[in-house]
């Protein structure tokens, strides 16, 4: 079956999922299943495809809405190779990147160029720039997904509650945000990674992303869940006796994963930029620990000589931040309830 | 005739204020909106009270603040001698048992994110009923009741038109066996050909199940058409309440009269005699209701020094038939009807429009 088949089946399942209320509307009191099957063909349609319809889950029509997006594919792929490479990046990588090659210099002390060798040239000290950017990736997606995960936890905890318990939690926790949101955050992370976290090194580095990106997630959680607690079917689960916990969970979570989603993945592309522009300022992952924002830093003397050194790196950023942003937007799409309704 | 029927629900003194805060940190009240303005309703077993009026005049929130969505600000909400107003916590989950609602968007009203199977059965799993099996044979049954495919049970709502998401709603309400459900404008939003089939179903159920209804609507004819008593509703207080036939022939409060005269009739001739009360101004706001009667400000027959300084009670004015307004107990009432032509035409089309409406039913 092709895409436009199937495609085309779906449309008319929908058509068919609707037709049965015209049948069964002539005879409120008749049973549902006597009604439906008047409606011959199409019920025949209607039953037969039930086990399809299982799989119209929320996940499998983003998906396949999400399929036909050409960019976010594409963005999609390039995430894949991007996690693949950095995962194995130690049987991937032609050297080890924190090797000085003897001939990975010129006898004046300049980079060179690539070479069968080099694919990618080296840096200034004779590293190979291929495995250092490979390992990089390491260094950049690790803290892009953890700092993300941990902004997230955080979000989720103190959004949720603050929407949804209101008053002085609300209160408290919300203008705690616009308090840590006044903070200039280059400035604020900077404060931190040169005093209380100044010993470099990644883990505190996602403490320091943390720290600074939590607000940003909390406000959009605390925005939808406001928005979602006001909606009736949450009232009608109250009129059934549901617990506060079993509201939340089951009613107002399971509303909060298409945010969530969308918002993770674009919070990775921002949070690559931020660690690229902390290693860049010197503030971030500390030498020889290759980071695509320190080697750009390293380079920039060189970038006349050896533009490679800038570019490389650049490039690295550039293509991981625009495949986030690509699948963060495909996503955003996908789960809009507007586009939903097409 | 209310004294030798037995009385299901008990609602006294009912007032909801919602405060109008400012401040950010600190927020301190700077007004309210008077949604419902003391409202004393007593809902009989078995019967089905319509509930009428404008739009904003506080319907919806005396259907919530009765199931206890909204929490009132003062008054009490008697269900079977229980007090709900004062309950919380586990008591009142125990309590939201006996009394359901059905919503009036089916849209917002069922949550995308669950099963048809899910939504039907939650309240069967919230109040621990029967063990798995039990209930999924219990929300098959349910499904088959309002008239939907048991076999769908496994779609999501949005695989559903909107009159199969209301029947859907309606098989979650009967979930946990209700005895009074609040059927806040269930017609509203749906398409004009689904509506006489909802309210079909609803009267069939209320029959099945002996169920008593709060039905809030807007829709005159509707409510005309599936209640046993009316109660007409005017800025957050009953302005008027009586039997259904009683209240459509002979309306007594004059919003009543002008609210009735509205209606259109679906007869050429008559509907040329009738003349209409229009009423002048806008429904002032609930921020600032109007002293005395709330309805001076707009009423044709208005008395000044009387309605726009003391508060009318909801008086008997015959048998079964209560009006909150100064003037209807006065010897002179009859008088202002007769001297009010477009009054006096409400009470000759009100008599019209019972004719037609007993040949359709």
């Amino acid at each position: 079956m092709s895409e436009d088949e199937r495609r085309e089946a779906d449309e008319l399942r929908r058509e068919g999922a609707i037709e049965p209320e015209a049948e069964m509307g002539l005879r409120p009191a008749a049973a549902g299943a006597g009604a439906s099957l008047a409606s011959g063909e199409a019920a025949a349609g209607y039953f037969g495809e039930t086990l399809m319809i299982e799989q119209q889950s929320l996940g499998g029509e983003v998906w396949r809405r999400f399929r036909r997006d050409k960019f976010a594919m594409v963005g999609l792929a390039a995430i894949i190779i991007i996690i693949l490479l950095a995962v194995f990046a130690p049987w991937i990588a032609p050297h080890n990147p924190l090797t000085q090659y003897n001939d990975g210099i010129t006898m004046q002390g300049m980079p060179v160029g690539s070479s069968a060798k080099f694919p990618l040239g080296t840096d200034t000290l004779g590293r190979d720039m291929l495995s250092r950017i490979l390992y990089g990736a390491r260094v950049s997606l690790f803290i892009g997904i953890v700092a993300n995960g941990f902004a997230l936890l955080l979000g989720v905890v103190f959004g949720l509650s603050a929407g949804f318990f209101k008053g002085g939690i609300e209160t408290l926790i919300m203008r705690m945000t616009d308090v840590m949101m006044a903070f200039p955050i280059l400035l604020l992370a900077i404060a931190l990674s040169t005093t209380v976290f100044s010993k470099g090194g990644v883990w505190l580095l996602v403490v320091v992303i943390t720290i600074v990106y939590w607000t940003p997630m909390t406000r959009i959680i605390h925005g939808e869940v406001l928005s979602i607690r006001e909606k009736e079917f949450v009232d009608a689960a109250r009129l059934t006796g549901a617990t506060n916990r079993r509201i939340l969970f089951r009613h107002i979570l399971p509303h909060l994963v298409a945010p969530i989603i969308v918002y993770t993945s674009l919070g990775i592309a921002t949070t690559i930029v931020f660690e690229a522009t902390l290693s860049y300022i010197g503030v971030g992952v500390q030498p020889p620990t290759p980071s695509w924002g320190q080697m750009i830093s390293m380079g920039q003397d060189y970038y006349y000589t050896a533009p490679q050194l800038v570019i490389y790196p650049g490039l690295a950023i550039v293509i991981t931040v625009l495949a986030f942003n690509l699948v963060g937007d495909g996503l955003r799409d996908a789960f809009d309830p507007q586009q939903r309704r097409r | 005739m209310i004294a030798t029927d037995e009385t299901l629900v008990t609602i006294e003194d009912l007032r909801v204020h919602f405060p109008i805060t400012s401040g950010i940190v600190f927020q301190r009240k700077v007004g309210a909106v008077f949604a419902v303005d003391g409202i004393d309703l007593e809902i009989k077993k078995g019967e089905t009270l319509g509930l009428v009026g404008e739009s904003g005049c506080g319907k919806s929130t005396t259907g919530r603040a009765i199931l206890q969505l909204i929490r009132p600000t003062t008054g009490r909400v008697l269900y079977s001698g229980a007090d709900l107003a004062h309950l919380s916590g586990k008591a009142l989950r125990k309590q939201r048992r006996r009394m359901q609602m059905i919503f009036q968007d089916p849209y917002a009203s069922l949550n995308g994110r669950m099963t048809v199977g899910d939504i039907v059965g939650e309240p069967l799993l919230v109040h621990k009923m029967g063990d798995r099996g039990q209930r999924k044979s219990k929300v098959r049954e349910l499904l088959e009741t309002v008239g939907i495919n048991p076999n769908t049970l496994n779609r999501y709502p949005h695989e559903f038109s909107g009159g199969q998401r209301q029947r859907i709603g309606i098989a979650r309400a009967l979930a946990v066996e209700p005895n009074f459900i609040v059927c806040d404008e269930p017609i509203s939003a749906l398409d004009v050909s689904i509506r006489a089939q909802i309210i079909n179903l609803l009267q069939q159920l209320q029959r099945e199940f002996g169920l008593t209804y709060l039905f809030i609507a807007h829709d005159l004819s509707v409510v005309r058409h599936i209640s046993d008593r009316v109660a007409v509703m005017y800025l957050g207080r009953i302005v008027e309440l009586a039997e259904n036939a009683v209240l459509y022939e002979s309306p007594m409060h004059p919003y009543t009269q002008a609210l009735l005269s509205a209606v259109p009739i679906p007869d050429p001739s008559a509907e040329e005699l009738r003349r209409p009360v229009v009423l002048t101004g806008d429904v002032p706001s609930p921020v600032e209701p109007p002293s005395g009667c709330h309805f001076h400000t707009r009423c044709p027959a208005a008395r000044e020094g009387l309605c726009d300084v003391e508060d009318p009670q909801l008086k008997i004015v015959r048998p079964g038939h209560w009006a909150a307004c100064h003037l209807v107990t006065d010897d002179d009432y009859p008088h202002i009807r007769a001297g009010e032509n477009d009054l006096a035409v409400v009470d000759d089309l009100a008599g019209g429009h019972a004719g037609e409406g007993g040949e359709t039913a």
